[in-house]
């Protein structure tokens, strides 16, 4: 008998560290690559398997078998949530990934950080698919590095038959305990798009590195946090659909998608304005000629019409590809929400690198997530 | 080659030994190293190092802000250990008095939960916690019992909840493992002496299962202290632990170097906590079990 209690206790340990290291994502191994010694001289053949390191319920999974049932390659899923995860891991020397999915001042971040392979056009001919105004977008002027893979916008989503559209950020930044939405919102766990709100609500730029705005944006923050039910940017859309919370800060297409199962969230963009950012697609520069190849393969069918629209169909989000749109339905493409209106355009941002300011934003988000 | 091992007994230890001192080499020795080694010098913007020497990452470690966390860290796992041992003495205690039989079924019933993922398990409680649509609430309020939610959901209360529930098997398997060694004559003893029930246990079966105390509190205080799923999870991200600190310092501050600090500096204190307790606690228990 105590030699088991022993093994018990033994086996609880190996648990408990199991436990510990539970929730980092698992490292992803790359697919051996083909016999790569005669590289030189025989042509690349597309690798068997690519593994694409995308935000979560991004894609239909419907695109992988299509994909696989004509090129033979599989694609396997695993994701990141937020664009400082996606670069840690990079950074941190983590291989395997075929293709990722940072948002526009992550593109920047990683060209400058020599993280990026650069496109082989050739490979990708349905680029010329995508609309004028994505293909020179500042962060890649040309496509180099990138391929847009959808666009939208970060506002406020909330429950239209609890209460009224939200018309301005201040429901978030001066709580009312009488409020219904009060203890019942969620900002994002997302230091830059969280200062971002605070910022634009000031009346600043949401990119600025003046330490006085900052530190007024994050007084802001912290006076928000009473009436907030958390810091959330994973669930935020589930909470809402439940009627858990009545008001979220997120992002427009997961809100629209959530309306499958509560027709009542409803998704706005306040009257000081919000964010705008586009997904890309790209390829770090770790892969294997074989992984590159079908890569860009697997990049050239998404960028096909008919696979454009099924995407934006699936994550209601707007897609960059003209051609796609042209398959779209036509509330689709009206709908305020996923397009927004000129007037609403001229008031959204794009994020983009603040440099070494990123260590005060982070500091200055550390006061907030720790503020009583 | 048999010859050169038989005169050389101490080379055949060695060669049995080589396999576990190369895993620990490799995988706890030289990690171990880079993080003391990456602690000491300046971040690269983008997650990396620059290889200047500086203490500046040792300096910011006191920094109020931190240091509060850290403190906060401290309270959380000693409220963890605490009603751990609360609840999990009796029931380690009724199991070891049961027929043998009995008495495996329930351990293996304690470890059943263990099959399943923590981070599962710990969603699970969300459903039970959440403040509007949770269980308990809805329930408490269908019967009556309360007008209001209970806030049992984004605090304290409910990090410590996750952090018992998950770590009491740590603290009830060595507690029983000590209290099922209990030789019953001593017990018959005490009692034919006229001692209480309570004289009983505080002189006779309390100080026998100190070591199990001691090995269980200490398995329950170290992983509640460096936490950081059941905070972000059941605390809403609304409570910073030092656990999360240290996760943003990689995965989204990306300095490196500082989250290498604070790793360090908390290794140190929990070894630091380790040798005290087991210090005065081993002389105690040992002063008990022969006393």
């Amino acid at each position: 008998m105590r030699t088991s209690i022993r093994w018990a206790l033994v086996l609880m340990l190996l648990l408990a560290l199991t436990a510990c290291g539970g929730q980092g994502g698992e490292a992803t191994q790359a697919p051996a690559a083909e016999d790569t010694t005669q590289e030189a001289t025989a042509e690349v053949q597309p690798a068997k398997e690519i593994v694409f390191y995308n935000w979560s319920e991004y894609i239909d999974p419907e695109v992988y078998d299509l994909f696989e049932k004509e090129t033979g390659i599989k694609v396997v899923e695993d994701n990141f949530s937020s664009n400082e995860e996606l670069l840690a891991k990079l950074k941190g020397g983590v291989t395997g990934y075929a293709v990722i999915v940072p948002s526009d001042y992550m593109v920047n971040i990683m060209i400058q950080e020599g993280l990026l392979a650069e496109l082989d056009h050739d490979n990708i001919p349905n680029i010329k698919n995508l609309a004028e105004e994505w293909r020179n977008v500042p962060f890649d002027p040309g496509n180099k590095y990138c391929v847009p893979y959808q666009w939208g916008t970060t506002g406020l989503g909330y429950l239209s038959d609890q209460m009224d559209e939200p018309q301005t950020w201040a429901v978030l930044f001066k709580p009312n305990p009488d409020a219904p939405w009060y203890g019942r919102a969620t900002m994002l766990d997302d230091a830059r798009e969280s200062f971002a709100a605070a910022l634009i609500y000031l009346g600043y730029d949401p990119n600025t590195t003046d330490e006085g705005q900052l530190k007024e944006a994050r007084d802001l923050l912290i006076q928000a946090k009473p009436g907030l039910a958390g810091y959330d940017s994973d669930t935020y859309e589930d909470l809402l659909a439940a009627g858990e919370n009545l008001l979220a800060h997120g992002w427009s297409g997961d809100f629209l998608m959530a309306q499958e199962d509560n027709e009542n969230i409803a998704y706005t963009i306040p009257q000081e304005g919000g964010v705008i950012w586009v997904d890309n697609l790209c390829i770090p520069a770790s892969v294997t000629p074989e992984e590159k190849l079908a890569a860009e393969m697997f990049i050239n069918f998404i960028l096909r019409p008919d696979i454009g629209a099924k995407i934006s169909e699936y994550n209601y989000y707007a897609t960059p590809n003209a051609a796609a749109e042209k398959l779209l339905p036509e509330d689709f493409l009206n709908d305020p929400t996923v397009y927004p209106p000129e007037e609403v355009r001229a008031k959204l941002h794009f994020l983009k690198p603040v440099g070494e300011a990123e260590a005060l934003y982070q500091r200055l988000w550390d006061e907030v997530k720790a503020a009583p | 080659m048999n010859e050169l091992l038989q005169r050389k007994p101490g080379l055949r230890a060695w060669l049995l030994l080589a396999p576990s001192f190369l895993w620990l080499l490799i995988f706890f020795i030289i990690p171990l190293g880079i993080i003391v080694v990456y602690s000491f010098l300046e971040r690269d913007l983008y997650g990396g190092v620059v290889w200047k020497w500086t203490l500046e990452n040792y300096r910011r470690v006191f920094d109020p802000l931190y240091f509060k966390t850290f403190l906060y860290s401290l309270w959380i796992a000693f409220l963890t250990a605490f009603f751990s041992l609360l609840f999990g003495y009796p029931l380690a205690y009724y199991i070891a008095t049961r027929p043998e039989k009995t008495r495996n079924a329930l351990v293996l019933a304690l470890m059943i939960p263990f099959w399943t993922n923590f981070l599962v398990r710990t969603y699970a409680w969300l459903t039970l916690l959440r403040t509007n649509t949770g269980l308990i609430n809805v329930w408490l309020q269908e019967w009556g019992i309360i007008d209001h939610p209970l806030p049992l959901f984004g605090n304290t209360f409910a990090i410590t909840l996750g952090l018992v529930y998950g770590w009491m098997p740590d603290m009830i398997l060595p507690i029983y493992a000590a209290l099922e060694q209990l030789d019953r004559s001593l017990l018959e003893a005490a009692e034919d002496l006229y001692a209480s029930g309570w004289q009983v246990f505080r002189r006779v079966i309390w100080p026998l299962s100190l070591p199990g105390v001691i090995a269980g509190t200490m398995l329950v205080f170290i992983p509640s202290l460096g936490a950081f799923v059941t905070p972000a999870i059941l605390g809403g991200g609304k409570r910073l632990m030092i656990g999360n600190v240290i996760t943003n310092q990689f995965l989204g501050a990306h300095d490196w170097p500082f989250g290498s600090a604070l790793s360090v500096l908390m290794m140190a204190v929990m070894l630091l906590a380790t040798l005290i307790y087991f210090r005065t606690g081993g002389e105690e228990a040992r002063r008990g079990g022969l006393g």
